[in-house]
């Protein structure tokens, strides 16, 4: 009742008073550039919108639990998004429109307020409508974020896609034709296998899917032998590793590509001790498929060591002791019991690194040489001389297909992954050791790439504070943070000279707001596909799930095929960085959440419901209490990953609005590399103090209580 | 007891999907009653309690709590109380905090709600704890404090979702009984779901029997044990034997065995219950040969075998135990056996 009366007094509001777009469309002078003033002026097409407000009143007065009411939220909606999509800058992309409405010929600019502020509204009251008839077992809250969720992944995921797949088949001429599509699909440079018969290269889809399948291989060979030797030897390093898998995640995209042309580039150190020691003639050998390779083993490695380490881990150790008892010995063990028992988790690290490095953007362009990629390509079909949209968008949609075909297929593998079962009851067994030939073979694999990883990470560490260390000028200097980060304290307060404060303000304001965002969206979600029964939730969390699956390169090609035009133009804005940041990562959180709330029992929700409390009062009071620590693993994760992201945001960044990781790419595409790297410990180092200062945030008050996670409400006695 | 209506179920169906979990039924709980929905599992006895508390909607039909139609109306706006199997006490808050969290929700000043929390602490015996996390309660303690967090806020309604299961066998009857003595002290109009038939006839004014999403029975404990309505409640309250036969000129024949019975003629079903057949050697009509004869402490069971049907019986340790293989002869009294089907 008073809710309906708020989100009709916000609907006044977006109609009658805000500024419908975002400037005044030229040709019109209304006394008032609302909605209602705009209509005044002559421009027809608003008037059904604004009439809607006085219908809208007398529906819910009369009925607001009946399907009139529901009925004309529904179509004000529609018609909202029909006006804004129909007539463009250009004016009505429908022949009939312009004949009603002559006035529409002169076009209409994006949203601003005014249409914002109207969609919020309308969806409001479609919730509060829907919540009347008994959707989400007639919770509000739930309801309506049910409802505000879908709408956000429908504008902010799937209508990029969408708009996305069509600009693959606009001519040049901008007219919809298969013509163009099939041309630009069975391009040769996209499929050519030239390189195998030697002469000139490959296609980049067959770069892409060589690099995928290759780093995909290394990966989860290097990932197995670490996980089997941390958790089946008498390893004691193992927490050490453990912390030091997640420094990929907050290594900044280009510094190891930097640091792996240092060590072996054509004056590289280690290329210039071969050199001198045996008389190697230094290349450029390290450009192309083996510079990206060593790069993405370096970044993607940990990831397959986390999930296979969690499924070495889960091995029941009692199925190997039976096996023992039954006569096997540890070799035959092993190959009979551990090795089947491992394989679906090794199918699963096998595709996320194949999903990762098609996905990669970073490595490639820095280390790429003419070895083009898909990601890459699309990115020059965007940003270089040659701006060709049609072609972005048919490369992305390729690269779409090929993530989402291998995201698939670890779905099927994960679903079926039956063989792990944790049944909660306590396992005596101890697991056995591996076998002392693989021991040999899985330190073997580990120890070079140990030696790898640290080579390149004193590279890192050092290189920011030498004269120039790619040319082994160890001298100390802080040059190159003078250059990036200077400042001086006067009467006048601190000025700030160094050339990146201004992409690192930029960075951490849109990472500060962008990180409880994405916590807040992903949790929601988690929340509402754990404990909300609604009509249409499988949809809905197939669609979340999808999310997970685009690259960033093709979100943020999608993005400027999609938010350069009205209705909704917001390129080069903060906020479009904010907003990409929160879908792209949101599956994260929601990941975070479903594992947190599939430990906590249901029944606590029911009761605070029970006991009066809406969905919105049990979400802050119970729920978020319990789920803490998703909630830190949920804002830590988004932090730094829009910290550290670049696929997606080097299509979206503007001269206002620069990034710290678009600002690094252009160091080095400068071959300022010193600069490159001193900037990117900066990061780490700032990152570092923001996950700590998260921690005392988030975790101050769990300190005063400490035993409410200890004991569940198990039945006791 | 008086009797204006509590709860009021009309033509109630719930679908699951395809599946029906509760199917069309109706019934109403008068003020003050404590009823319990009694049945095996996925019978719907925990959905309609769900339906009752709103944290299931019916599909159709229509409910009614304190006479308003509440059908579409969520848990949070409903005056219900709801003890949960698993106490569902929330481990971030004290024993005080739980009890008081109603009352705060509702918008009561948080001094007067903790007064008021306090208050029911007392009359359950819990003062000394309130200021304990329910992780340092034992069970019998958290399944008090449940209870009081659900009362605090007086509803129209106290359920209970199978309190007992989590709750050591041998406290049990205790607990069952303080449930029963709070409800009939606070007056309170109560629902409570249960798949044990015992705690069904100690606690209850009425038993609902329910079988696959119907209501197979509805009476008080003495009615449905006495006088059940079909096979099924004569099996599921007590141990009953089933036996088929003919009615014809008012006796029930099967084999053997010939009893009195009024009602339709043709073919029949009766109950018997185990205790109401005496059993003594020898070779009358009706008859039969002990099969097994199991010594339980308090009473002598028996299985029997005979023409109609193969019988469970028991007899007071009183009398002497009959060894397996002897023919016995069966004594029933003509009040004894229920006509079912």
């Amino acid at each position: 009742m008073r809710e309906r009366q708020v989100w009709l007094a916000v609907l006044a509001l977006g109609l009658m008073v805000l500024p419908w777009h975002n400037t005044v469309p030229s040709g019109a002078s209304p006394f008032m550039p609302s909605a209602l003033g705009l209509a005044a002026d002559g421009r027809g097409w608003l008037w059904p919108l604004v009439l809607l407000l006085p219908l809208m009143f007398w529906a819910g007065m009369r009925d607001a639990a009946g399907q009139v009411f529901l009925a004309l939220a529904i179509g004000g909606f529609a018609l909202l998004l029909a006006q804004g999509f129909v007539v463009g800058l250009r004016g009505p992309s429908l022949d009939w429109v312009a004949g009603v409405f002559p006035t529409s010929t002169q076009g209409q600019t994006g949203f601003g307020w005014g249409g914002f502020v109207t969609g919020v509204a309308l969806l409001g009251l479609i919730a509060h409508a829907l919540a009347l008839r008994g959707f989400c077992r007639g919770d509000r809250f739930a309801g309506s974020a049910v409802v505000f969720i879908v709408a956000l992944l429908g504008l902010f995921v799937f209508f990029p896609i969408l708009k996305l797949a069509l600009a693959a088949f606009v001519g040049p001429d901008g007219e919809l034709a298969i013509g163009p599509f099939l041309a630009r699909l069975f391009a040769p440079e996209i499929w050519r296998l030239d390189c195998l018969t030697g002469g000139r290269r490959c296609g980049v889809v067959i770069n892409s899917l060589v690099l995928g399948l290759l780093a995909a291989t290394i990966c989860t060979t290097l990932g197995l032998a670490l996980a089997l030797i941390v958790s089946r030897t008498s390893f004691r390093f193992k927490q050490t590793l453990r912390a030091l898998s997640i420094l990929p995640i907050i290594t900044p995209p280009f510094v190891v590509g930097v640091a792996i042309i240092v060590l072996f580039g054509r004056t590289g150190l280690i290329t210039g001790w071969g050199a001198e020691l045996f008389d190697i003639r230094p290349t450029r050998w390290v450009y192309g498929l083996t510079g990206i390779l060593m790069a993405q083993v370096l970044a993607f490695t940990p990831i397959t060591f986390l999930v296979l380490l969690g499924t070495v881990e889960a091995i029941n150790p009692t199925l190997e002791e039976a096996s023992q008892t039954l006569g096997a010995g540890p070799v035959k063990t092993f190959f009979k019991i551990t090795w089947p028992l491992l394989r679906p988790g090794i199918a699963a690290a096998f595709l996320l690194a194949f999903i990762e490095s098609l996905a990669d953007f970073g490595n490639p362009i820095v280390l790429g040489g003419g070895y083009e990629v898909l990601s890459t390509r699309i990115f020059f079909a965007v940003v270089g001389a040659r701006y060709d949209l049609g072609n972005a968008a048919t490369l992305a949609m390729i690269l779409l297909s090929l993530t989402l075909i291998a995201f698939w297929l670890q779905q099927r593998w994960l679903g079926r992954k039956s063989y792990v079962t944790v049944t909660g009851k306590s396992d005596a067994g101890l697991a056995s050791t591996l076998p002392f030939g693989l021991k040999g073979v899985a330190w073997a694999v580990v120890v070079p790439f140990v030696l790898f990883t640290l080579g390149v990470y004193a590279v890192v560490l050092v290189g920011g504070f030498v004269h120039d260390i790619g040319r082994w000028d160890l001298t100390p200097t802080f040059a190159h943070l003078n250059t990036a980060f200077a400042f001086e304290i006067s009467a006048n307060g601190v000025q700030f000279f160094g050339s990146a404060w201004n992409s690192m303000q930029t960075t951490l304001i849109v990472s500060a707001i962008a990180a409880p965002l994405t916590t807040l969206v992903g949790i929601m979600t988690a929340w509402l596909v754990a404990r909300q029964d609604f009509a249409g939730k499988n949809a809905f969390e197939f669609g979340t799930m999808l999310s997970f699956a685009i690259p960033g390169t093709v979100v943020g090609v999608s993005y400027v095929a999609a938010f350069n035009v009205p209705p909704v133009d917001i390129t080069g804005t903060a906020a479009i960085l904010v907003i990409c940041f929160v879908f792209r990562n949101m599956p994260v959180g929601m990941r975070a959440g479903l594992a947190a709330f599939a430990q906590i029992d249901r029944s606590m929700e029911e009761a605070s419901s029970t006991m009066g409390a809406g969905g919105a009062t049990t979400l802050r009071r119970v729920v978020l209490p319990l789920v803490k620590p998703a909630v830190f693993t949920a804002l830590v994760y988004s932090f730094v990953t829009a910290m550290t992201a670049v696929s997606a945001v080097i299509f979206l960044v503007s001269a206002r609005h620069n990034m710290a990781t678009a600002y690094i790419m252009g160091r080095v595409e400068a071959g300022e590399y010193a600069l490159a790297i001193t900037y990117s410990t900066v990061l780490m180092i700032v990152m570092i103090v923001c996950i700590v200062l998260i921690q005392l945030i988030v975790g101050a008050r769990k300190l005063g209580r400490r035993r409410e996670f200890q004991g569940q409400t198990t039945p006791a006695e | 007891m008086t009797d204006e209506i509590a709860i009021e179920f009309a033509d109630v169906t719930k679908r699951y999907g395809t599946a029906v979990a509760v199917d069309n039924i109706s019934f109403s709980i008068a003020k003050g009653e404590m009823v319990t929905f009694l049945g095996p599992s996925g019978c719907g006895k925990t959905t309609s309690l769900r339906l009752i508390a709103g944290l299931e909607l019916p599909t159709t039909g229509v409910v009614r709590i304190a006479g308003r139609d509440v059908s579409q109306r969520a848990a949070s706006e409903r005056n219900v109380g709801m003890v949960f199997q698993s106490y569902a006490l929330f481990p971030h808050m004290t024993v005080l905090e739980n009890v008081a969290y109603g009352p705060v929700i509702r918008g009561e000043a948080k001094a007067s709600a903790r007064t008021r929390a306090l208050e029911i602490l007392e009359q359950i015996g819990l003062s000394g704890l309130s200021g304990r996390l329910p992780s340092e309660l034992s069970g019998g303690q958290q399944q008090r404090v449940a209870v009081a967090r659900a009362i605090v806020q007086q509803p129209d309604v106290l359920l209970f979702d199978e309190p007992l299961s989590n709750v050591d066998a041998k406290l049990r009857r205790k607990v069952r009984g303080e449930i029963r003595d709070l409800q009939k002290r606070f007056g309170l109009t109560a629902v409570y779901v249960t798949h044990d038939q015992e705690e069904a006839l100690a606690v209850s004014d009425r038993i609902v029997v329910m079988q696959s999403g119907r209501i197979a029975q509805i009476g008080s404990p003495r009615d449905l044990y006495e006088r059940p309505a079909s096979p099924f409640v004569a099996d599921f309250i007590g141990d009953a034997n089933l036996i088929s036969g003919q009615v014809s000129d008012g006796r029930f024949r099967a084999a053997d065995l010939d009893l009195p019975m009024t009602g339709a003629e043709g073919a029949a079903q009766i109950s018997l219950r185990p205790e109401r057949i005496a059993l003594a050697p020898g070779d009358g009509s009706p008859s039969g040969k002990v099969l097994s004869c199991t010594y339980l402490g308090s009473r002598w069971e028996y299985e029997i075998e005979t023409g109609f049907a193969e019988l469970l019986t028991s007899r007071p340790m009183t009398e002497p135990p009959i060894a397996p293989g002897t023919r016995v002869s069966l004594t029933i009294p003509d009040t004894a056996p229920i006509r079912v089907a």
